[in-house]
């Protein structure tokens, strides 16, 4: 298998890592394309979905929008973007060619899983949970800071970790558009019949999905209220965390939330 | 200039040409119609094999994991690897072994729809009540017998839930297919890019989401004909 060869021979050489247009640039590019779009996300879509599960709204629209999200391909959504005389494909600061639609369609395409999950991680929360909070007279607002978000903070989580990935892995879409980013690599290597530089690319962009993937379970795990693995409902108060939910609220939700968490 | 000004007006551009440029355009979809036909065709051929492909494979893989709970981990975490592996990079990658066919984009489609469905295959086969399958063993039911006639069906709702994303996001999905000249509508998709042609681009990307909405119907369909029970017991 020669391409093996080719491949690593690509890899190993540091040309093809350095100056313009190198593998390292692109892969600084698409990591901040990744991680601007799933800020963008968060900041739309967090407030929206954090809110409406705190009313019990638009379970409707947050649940189906997910759906919705995945039946529209990221392709033909980048590929509107481009045509359009707006965004099109201007060059956008340190973003690259097409950066602004770029980024607006990894924006669109990382919103669905973030609302659901934020959205099902605050209705998740335990109705006595809930009541024992209005029952201590907290304001809906201090119910909302002190009692549902801590709660609801894993399953928030683990929506915006199963987002960053996907948008990375999707990134890659751009350069079928000629966009920013590692996808660049694949596709030249690709139509210029270089596989072995093909499989460079690809195997890169696995291997930074397949980190970021650690990565991010890392910094959920730390945001846990309960550490995992320490059996929650017999230890009560044996490590509150940094919630502020009280420890017993703590505890009985984190087991309700955890299996959810443990889907993705 | 006033000369070429009447000159196109005496033509009569259609809503395609290129000095209009429209999105949506009728007149494209009537000229263009074998053409939209065709990729329409492959699109669905494409992504029923690919489903197909993954029930296959995912059946025998959720079946192994549930008989030995050791494999469970390692079955999960594996099709979680391969969801990590972005599409763009897993059509290359299978290239130097299938070539630039459809086979290619048909594993690759089935490779991502093969871990939602694992997993709700072993969620729903996980959820059918112990009492029933201790009640079917009573009854004298061997364990073939008690999967097909027993545990499928029961699982069935839970099945279907995870059939239907894996086909949305195959259906949206095969248009990167296009990479290797085998995506279906993204054919279209790519070539309105490259020659700034907007009524093609544009059909095409609705095409594509009516066919994942159309499917995603169908499957609802089936599954309201498969499991009548769960109506009886609504009504």
């Amino acid at each position: 298998m020669t391409v093996f060869t080719d491949m690593w021979a690509y890899l190993t050489d540091a040309g093809n890592w350095t100056g313009s247009g190198g593998m390292l640039q692109l892969l600084l590019q698409q990591l901040l394309l990744t991680f601007t779009a799933l800020a963008l996300a968060c900041g739309l879509g967090l407030p929206v979905a954090l809110w409406l599960g705190h009313l019990g709204r638009g379970g409707f629209l947050a649940i189906n929008i997910s759906n919705v999200g995945r039946a529209v391909p990221t392709f033909a959504l980048l590929a509107l973007f481009v045509t359009a005389d707006f965004p099109g494909t201007d060059t956008l600061g340190p973003y690259g060619r097409a950066g602004l639609a770029t980024l607006l369609a990894l924006t669109l395409f990382a919103l669905p899983p973030i609302i659901t999950n934020a959205y099902v991680a605050v209705r998740e929360v335990p109705d006595d949970v809930v009541q024992a909070a209005d029952g201590m007279g907290m304001s809906g607002r201090q119910r909302f800071a002190r009692v549902e978000l801590p709660l609801a903070l894993p399953l928030v989580l683990s929506g915006v970790r199963l987002a960053l990935v996907q948008v990375w892995a999707t990134a890659t879409i751009a350069a079928l558009v000629a966009g920013p980013g590692l996808g660049r690599v694949i596709t030249d290597g690709f139509f210029r019949t270089n596989y072995g530089k093909g499989l460079a690319g690809a195997v890169v962009v696995a291997v930074v999905a397949l980190a970021l993937e650690l990565l991010a379970a890392a910094v959920q795990r730390l945001a846990r209220p309960v550490p995992a693995g320490q059996s929650p409902g017999r230890s009560p108060g044996g490590s509150g965390g940094g919630s502020t939910g009280g420890d017993h609220g703590s505890v009985s939700a984190s087991e309700r939330i955890d299996p959810a968490a443990a889907e993705h | 200039m006033t000369l070429l000004v009447r000159a196109s007006a005496a033509e009569e551009p259609s809503c395609y040409s290129r000095a209009v440029n429209e999105w949506v355009c009728a007149d494209y979809v009537r000229d263009r119609q074998s053409e939209i036909l065709d990729a329409t065709v492959q699109h669905v051929a494409i992504t029923l094999a690919s489903v197909a492909l993954g029930i296959l494979i995912a059946f025998p893989m959720a079946l192994a994991a549930r008989r030995f709970p050791r494999l469970e981990a390692s079955v999960l975490g594996v099709s979680t690897g391969i969801y990590t592996v972005p599409s763009l990079a897993l059509f290359p990658l299978l290239v130097p072994f299938t070539g630039l066919t459809p086979t290619t984009v048909v594993i690759g489609l089935a490779l991502y729809a093969l871990t939602i469905l694992v997993r709700a295959m072993l969620e729903g086969l996980r959820a059918v009540p112990d009492d029933i399958v201790e009640s079917a063993r009573g009854l004298g039911y061997g364990a073939t017998r008690l999967l097909f006639r027993v545990e499928l069906p029961l699982a069935i709702p839970v099945i279907m839930a995870g059939l239907r994303v894996a086909t949305v996001s195959t259906v949206a999905l095969t248009t990167v297919g296009s990479l290797v000249a085998y995506g279906g509508l993204g054919n279209l998709i790519r070539d309105g890019v490259s020659t700034n042609f907007r009524a093609e681009l544009f059909t095409a990307a609705v095409l594509c989401v009516a066919l994942a909405v159309l499917l995603d119907v169908l499957i609802v369909l089936a599954q309201r004909v498969l499991t009548p029970w769960t109506r009886g017991v609504r009504a």
